[in-house]
C-alpha cells in the first residue's frame, strides 16, 4: 500500500513502532487488545496500523460503531414511518443504507418516501420548524457522543415551542455493554483501546470495572495514528508490568470528569433502559430511553427484547466479541459486502469487516 | 460517527456559535459546554461543540494532520 509506506516514514511513527517492539519482547506470551469505536476501527486500517505492530500483538474490533449495533426491528420500524406520508424521516448519512429486514432507507426513499440526510439534529430542528404541516422524525443513534446533542435539541424544540419534532430513541451506553462482553463465558482478550469522544463526554472513570474486577489493561486513545500507537505502547507495558488501570492518552479532549453540562442535558431527557444490540443481544440498561415528561416528542422505538434479524452463517456476533476475524466468516467478501451487507459489521463504513474489505487485511493475519 | 474535529469559534450568538475549518464556515450548537468564547477551539461533532480543546494542542493536531497528509503528498491544508 503506497500510503501506509509513505507514512511511515513519519518519525514519530517510527519511534513508537520501535518502543512497542521493545515493550512486545517482555510480553512473553501474545496478546489481544480489542477497540470499541468506529472511528478507532476505520482509523487502525486506514493507516495500516496492524502491519506495524510485532506478532506478539493482535488487535480486534468489539461493538464500536453505532449503526452496526442498532437492530433490525428498529430499522423495520424507521421504515413503517417512512410510509405515513405527514412523516419526514430524518437520519445520519451512515444509516440510510443499513438494510433491515426488508430493505434500508434508501429503498424507502427511492418508493418516494420522505427520507433526508442531515449532519446535526439540529438540521432535523430546523426542517421541523420550516414545515409545520410536517411531523420531523429523527432517527437518534449514537453512543454518549451523540446522545447530549440530541437531548439538546429536544430541549431546544421545546424552549421554541416546535411541536412537530419527534426523535426515535436508538441510544446505547459504552460502559454497560463492555461489562457483557467481559463477563461473557469465553473472553480472549487482554485489553482495551477506549473510544476517544464517548469518552470527552463520560470521562475515564466509568470504565474502571475493567481493571479492577477483570484485570484488562485500559487506555483512552485519539485518533490519529501516533495516538493510536501510544495507547498500543500503554496497554502492553500495563500487560507486561501487571499493573491495569484506565489510563488517559486523549488529555487534549478528554478531562478526568467529562463534560458534566453535556450529561446533565443528556440526563435531561434520556434514562437508562435494556436495549437490544446486533449481534451482541439484550443488554440491560445499555440504552437510553426518552423520559416521560419529554414524551410528546417521542416516538416509541421497537421493543428492546424482540431480536435483530440474523443470517445463519454471519459471524458477526464472535467478531464484535473478539473471538473470530473477518475473514474467518464464510460470507465476508462474497456474500456479504459493503454493497450488500449482510452482517452488522459490513453495514457501515465503520464496521470492522466494511473497513477489513475496504482497507485490506493490513498485517492481520488470516 | 462519533469523530470530531477541533475547530475554532469565530463568532457566538446567544447557544449558537460559527466555527472555520478549511474556509468552511458552519453553525454549531454550543449548549453541551460551560463556557465558550470566540478564538476558543472546541471539538465538534454532529453540529455540536462538545468539548473546549486547549489551543496548543489544537494547533498541534492540525500541524501533525497537514504533516500527514504532506507525508501523502496531499496539498490540500487542513486549515
Amino acid at each position: 500500500m503506497r500510503f501506509v509506506d509513505e507514512y511511515r516514514r513519519a518519525r514519530p511513527v517510527k519511534r513508537l513502532e520501535r518502543e512497542i517492539r521493545r515493550a512486545a519482547d517482555r510480553l512473553g506470551r501474545k496478546v489481544r487488545f480489542m477497540e470499541i469505536c468506529g472511528g478507532h476501527t476505520t482509523a487502525i486500517h486506514r493507516f495500516g496500523i496492524p502491519s506495524l505492530l510485532p506478532d506478539q500483538i493482535e488487535l480486534l474490533s468489539g461493538p464500536g460503531c453505532p449503526v452496526c449495533v442498532t437492530p433490525t426491528t428498529y430499522i423495520d420500524r424507521a421504515l413503517s414511518l417512512a410510509c405515513d406520508a405527514s412523516c419526514t424521516l430524518t437520519t445520519f448519512g451512515d444509516l440510510y443504507r443499513v438494510p433491515g429486514s426488508d430493505g434500508a432507507l434508501e429503498d424507502a426513499s427511492a418508493r418516494g418516501a420522505d427520507v433526508r440526510v442531515v449532519y446535526s439534529p439540529r438540521d432535523a430542528l430546523k426542517f421541523a420548524l420550516s414545515d409545520p404541516q410536517k411531523v420531523v422524525t429523527f432517527l437518534a443513534v449514537g453512543f454518549e457522543t451523540t446522545a447530549p446533542a440530541v437531548a439538546a435539541t429536544v430541549l431546544e424544540a421545546s424552549a421554541q415551542g416546535i411541536e412537530n419534532f419527534r426523535i426515535m430513541s436508538g441510544h446505547k451506553t459504552m460502559p454497560r455493554a463492555l461489562r457483557a462482553l467481559v463477563e461473557a463465558p469465553q473472553v480472549a482478550l487482554d485489553g482495551f483501546i477506549l473510544p476517544g469522544h464517548v469518552s470527552t463526554i463520560i470521562g475515564p472513570e466509568p470504565y474502571g470495572f475493567l481493571p479492577q474486577e477483570f484485570g484488562m489493561a485500559c487506555c483512552v486513545s485519539g485518533f490519529e495514528p501516533t495516538d493510536i500507537l501510544r495507547s498500543i505502547l500503554a496497554l502492553t507495558l500495563q500487560v507486561v508490568k501487571r499493573e491495569f488501570c484506565v489510563q488517559n492518552e486523549y488529555r487534549r479532549a478528554v478531562r478526568k470528569e467529562g463534560n458534566a453540562v453535556a450529561r446533565e442535558q443528556m440526563s435531561r431527557v434520556f434514562e437508562p433502559c435494556d436495549s437490544q444490540w446486533r449481534g451482541l443481544g439484550l443488554i440491560p440498561n445499555s440504552g437510553l430511553d426518552v423520559k416521560s415528561e419529554w414524551r410528546a416528542y417521542s416516538v416509541d422505538p421497537p421493543d428492546p427484547t424482540l431480536p435483530s434479524e440474523k443470517h445463519e452463517d454471519c459471524r458477526c456476533e464472535q467478531l464484535l466479541r473478539g473471538l473470530a476475524r473477518p475473514t474467518d466468516c464464510p460470507l465476508f467478501g462474497t456474500v456479504c459486502t459493503p454493497d450488500s451487507a449482510v452482517g452488522p459489521c459490513m453495514v457501515s463504513s465503520e464496521g470492522s469487516c466494511a473497513a477489513f474489505y475496504k482497507y485490506g487485511a493490513g498485517g492481520i493475519e488470516s | 460517527m462519533c469523530l470530531a474535529v477541533p475547530v475554532r469559534l469565530i463568532s457566538i450568538e446567544g447557544s449558537v456559535g460559527k466555527v472555520e475549518l478549511s474556509g468552511t464556515v458552519m453553525e454549531v450548537g454550543l449548549q453541551l459546554l460551560e463556557e465558550a468564547a470566540i478564538g476558543d477551539y472546541v471539538l465538534v461533532h454532529a453540529g455540536f461543540a462538545i468539548q473546549k480543546v486547549d489551543q496548543r494542542e489544537a494547533e498541534e493536531t492540525l500541524r501533525f494532520l497537514n504533516e500527514v497528509f504532506d507525508v501523502m503528498g496531499k496539498r490540500d491544508e487542513v486549515r
